[in-house]
């Protein structure tokens, strides 16, 4: 375009019919997918800080609710959401800001580094507060 | 008050849509905000709820704990407000329902904070430390 003030070409939008699958695209998708789980996660996180404040009997029903099995269940998959979304988007400033790791072998690489690192960190999160405190 | 700009000028700084990058920029300045605090709760919280009801009410009670309670809730909020509006105009075109969705987004996200803000409030200011 050939008059206006842009110095660097505008971003392509992604989209599924002209992007081959790769493991970026795979990131993106799963950082999507973990921000809104998280977004009802925060309904809970509330829940819990309301049952605080609300008194013992309150905290009470929170802890035999978090205390239940699936409940463990969903506390484990948010914090791998939590550690994915973290380390993710860790790399979207990187890119955004310097500029770092475009290169798409590089990128390819640094999605599956993100995928096992939220697993563990989530595994060491919770054998944290099982096991060591 | 008059407007200096010219309709150009406000198409370069703005779009057509009256909104350039704020937006963006945004969502980048809380996520700079979380890659701290989220960290932080979840190590604190680990220790703070493992004796129970009243080490979780000390924990949230002292003025540091408190006060970055207070930053978490409004970063992630915040955040979480700017990732969904952009998911729902993303997914939803049909009109009506986008509106509805976007509005919804709004009022839950203030709901949360309101709750979220009062109740760490209340702790704090009701042990009076």
């Amino acid at each position: 375009m050939a008059g206006s003030g842009w110095t660097d070409p505008r971003p392509l939008s992604p989209h599924l019919q002209v992007w081959r699958f790769h493991m970026t695209m795979l990131a993106s998708i799963i950082h999507r997918a973990t921000g809104v789980a998280m977004y009802f996660g925060a309904f809970l996180i509330t829940a819990w800080i309301v049952a605080l404040a609300s008194g013992p009997e309150a905290y009470a029903i929170a802890d035999v609710i978090i205390n239940h099995f699936l409940a463990q269940i969903v506390l484990f998959a948010w914090a791998v959401a939590v550690m994915f979304h973290l380390a993710n988007g860790i790399r979207y400033l990187f890119w955004d800001g310097p500029k770092i790791g475009f290169d798409p072998n590089i990128a390819s690489l640094i999605s599956i580094v993100n995928f096992g690192f939220s697993v563990v960190a989530a595994g060491a999160i919770y054998g944290y507060a099982v096991f060591a405190v | 008050m008059t407007r200096k700009s010219t309709p150009m000028g406000s198409v370069r700084g703005l779009g057509s849509a009256q909104a350039g990058t704020e937006h963006f920029i945004h969502q980048r300045v809380s996520a700079i905000a979380l890659a701290v605090l989220v960290p932080w709760f979840i190590f604190s919280v680990i220790h703070a709820t493992k004796a129970g009801y009243a080490s979780a009410l000390d924990w949230t009670a002292k003025p540091w704990n408190a006060i970055l309670l207070i930053l978490l809730f409004s970063a992630a909020l915040y955040h979480m407000r700017l990732g969904l509006q952009t998911v729902i105009e993303d997914y939803i075109a049909k009109s009506g329902m986008r509106q509805a969705l976007l509005i919804l987004n709004t009022f839950a996200v203030f709901a949360l904070m309101a709750a979220a803000l009062l109740s760490v409030l209340k702790i704090w200011i009701g042990s009076g430390v």
